[in-house]
């Protein structure tokens, strides 16, 4: 069997029998790829008959595979799903791991790259950006990576919106809603889809407009939370299915 | 296809939990050979564990009783509870001990991805027990991974104003694995090395 080497973001995680878990990795050479990791969940080991009752403990992997981690992989290509071998950690990211808030934040990152990505779909660029929105969160809380994210995201898979000026008919001033499906913000006159505050769309100008660092190093806002809701209903749309993390810890903003 | 009380069972046994359409045919004919004694064992069984086991009205932990062994045990701690996901992690800390409060049995941890918040979780349950049972120490022993972590510093978080103290086993136990793994020893150092959760 053929083996290979690459490094991934740890997306999720899955149970499996006994001892064995199936992860789920972005990675930088191969896009999205499921590995199971055998007998990563037992913590013990039995020696031999004769040492029967010693035990140590003992992870085969120890915290290397959890989610959120940035890893060095090892795996060796399975018919149905690939094998990991081995796995060095690169990135902990501890403040994420140890903070509530940024954990929440950063989750629904996971969900949409898992969501978006296809086994067997290289896709370096995205790997990078998740990659970056991560770090960027392990070195500073970021209330509107979310959103962000999330408008990058969208651009990447060929949904930047128009919002330089009404997607309908060009006009410049006057920009009070916005829907996706007619190619972003719109006039008074051309309005449909939901109403856009001038600060929400300002805010998006900003994230599209390469302004992203400072963006990031602001504190959660009405706008924000007006942009982040655009950008997951665009998502829902594009994936046909609702999305989860965003709402399991309250909201991430 | 079959008669149609072995289909019935067939269709049964293929609704729970990793049997397959395949795995539901072979326990059936399986059923359908063995003596008559040992069949009806196994539907006693059954019926007995769901007349005579629920879950324990005030932890959750599973029992034949409206409230556990232990909530019902005047020896041990009532003002101490030890918080987990599931029952088998009582069965855990058990073999320790090192603990002789109460528990209080989450009935799972929160995953976000997974959709699952603390509201699918038996917290408000948990709330609800620190007043009235007088509740001076609350011990965060979910799991060491990404998902027990986090319903730790959620409980963290939502208990800590309440004014009781909040207390997380140590970090002993290797990260990622599950507390009924952890051997004994570990799990015992754990709850005694236990900290006092920062305020958020
Ligand atoms: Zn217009
Ligand atoms: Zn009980």
């Amino acid at each position: 069997m053929a083996t290979y080497r690459d490094r991934g973001i740890v997306l999720r995680s899955f149970d499996l029998g006994e001892a064995d878990r199936i992860i789920t990795f972005m990675t930088e050479g191969r896009g999205k790829v499921r590995a199971v990791a055998k007998g990563v969940r037992r913590t013990k080991s039995r020696f031999g008959g004769r040492l029967e009752g010693v035990r140590r403990t003992k992870s085969r992997f120890g915290g290397r595979l959890e989610v959120t981690n940035h890893v060095e992989l090892t795996l060796y290509e399975g018919r149905s799903l690939d094998t990991i071998t081995q796995a060095d950690l690169l990135e902990h990211f501890r403040p994420v791991r140890e903070n509530l808030d940024r954990l929440a934040r950063v989750m629904p990152l996971l969900e949409v790259v898992d969501a978006v990505t296809f086994e067997g779909r290289s896709d370096p660029r995205l790997y990078h950006m998740l990659l970056g929105a991560i770090r960027a969160l392990a070195e500073a809380d970021a209330p509107l990576i979310v959103p962000a994210f999330f408008w990058k995201l969208l651009a990447h898979e060929g949904m930047r919106p128009e919002v330089a000026c009404c997607a309908s008919c060009g006009r410049e001033d006057d920009l009070v809603a916005f829907e996706l499906t007619e190619g972003g913000v719109l006039c008074r006159r051309c309005r449909r889809g939901t109403r856009l505050s001038p600060e929400a769309l300002a805010l998006l100008r900003r994230i599209l407009g390469g302004q992203l660092v400072s963006v990031l190093g602001e504190g959660p806002s009405t706008a924000g939370h007006e942009v982040e809701h655009l950008a997951t209903t665009a998502l829902e749309h594009l994936l046909e299915r609702r999305l989860r993390a965003a709402g399991a810890l309250g909201g991430t903003q | 296809m079959y008669a149609a009380p072995v289909q019935k069972l067939i269709d049964e046994l293929g609704r729970l939990p990793g049997v397959g359409p395949k795995s539901a045919q072979r326990l059936a004919f399986h059923l359908l050979v063995v003596p008559k004694e040992e069949a009806e064992r196994l539907a006693r069984a059954i019926t007995e564990m769901k007349e005579r086991v629920a879950f324990c009205s005030r932890c959750f932990n599973v029992s034949e009783a409206p409230e556990c062994e232990f909530c019902t045990d005047t020896r041990r701690d009532p003002q101490v509870i030890c918080v987990v996901e599931e029952p088998h992690d009582v069965v855990a800390i058990e073999k320790t001990r090192e603990f002789r409060g109460r528990y209080h049995v989450l009935q799972g941890a929160i995953s976000p991805i997974e959709g699952i918040g603390p509201d699918q979780l038996k917290v408000r349950e948990l709330v609800a027990r620190l007043e009235p049972e007088e509740i001076t120490e609350v011990i965060l022993c979910t799991n060491p991974n990404i998902e027990g972590e986090a319903t730790a510093m959620y409980l963290g978080r939502l208990l800590k104003p309440l004014g009781v103290k909040v207390t997380r086993i140590a970090s002993g136990l290797p990260v990622g694995g599950d507390l009924d793994y952890a051997d004994e020893l570990t799990l015992g150092r754990a709850l005694e090395g236990r900290r006092e959760v920062e305020a958020p």
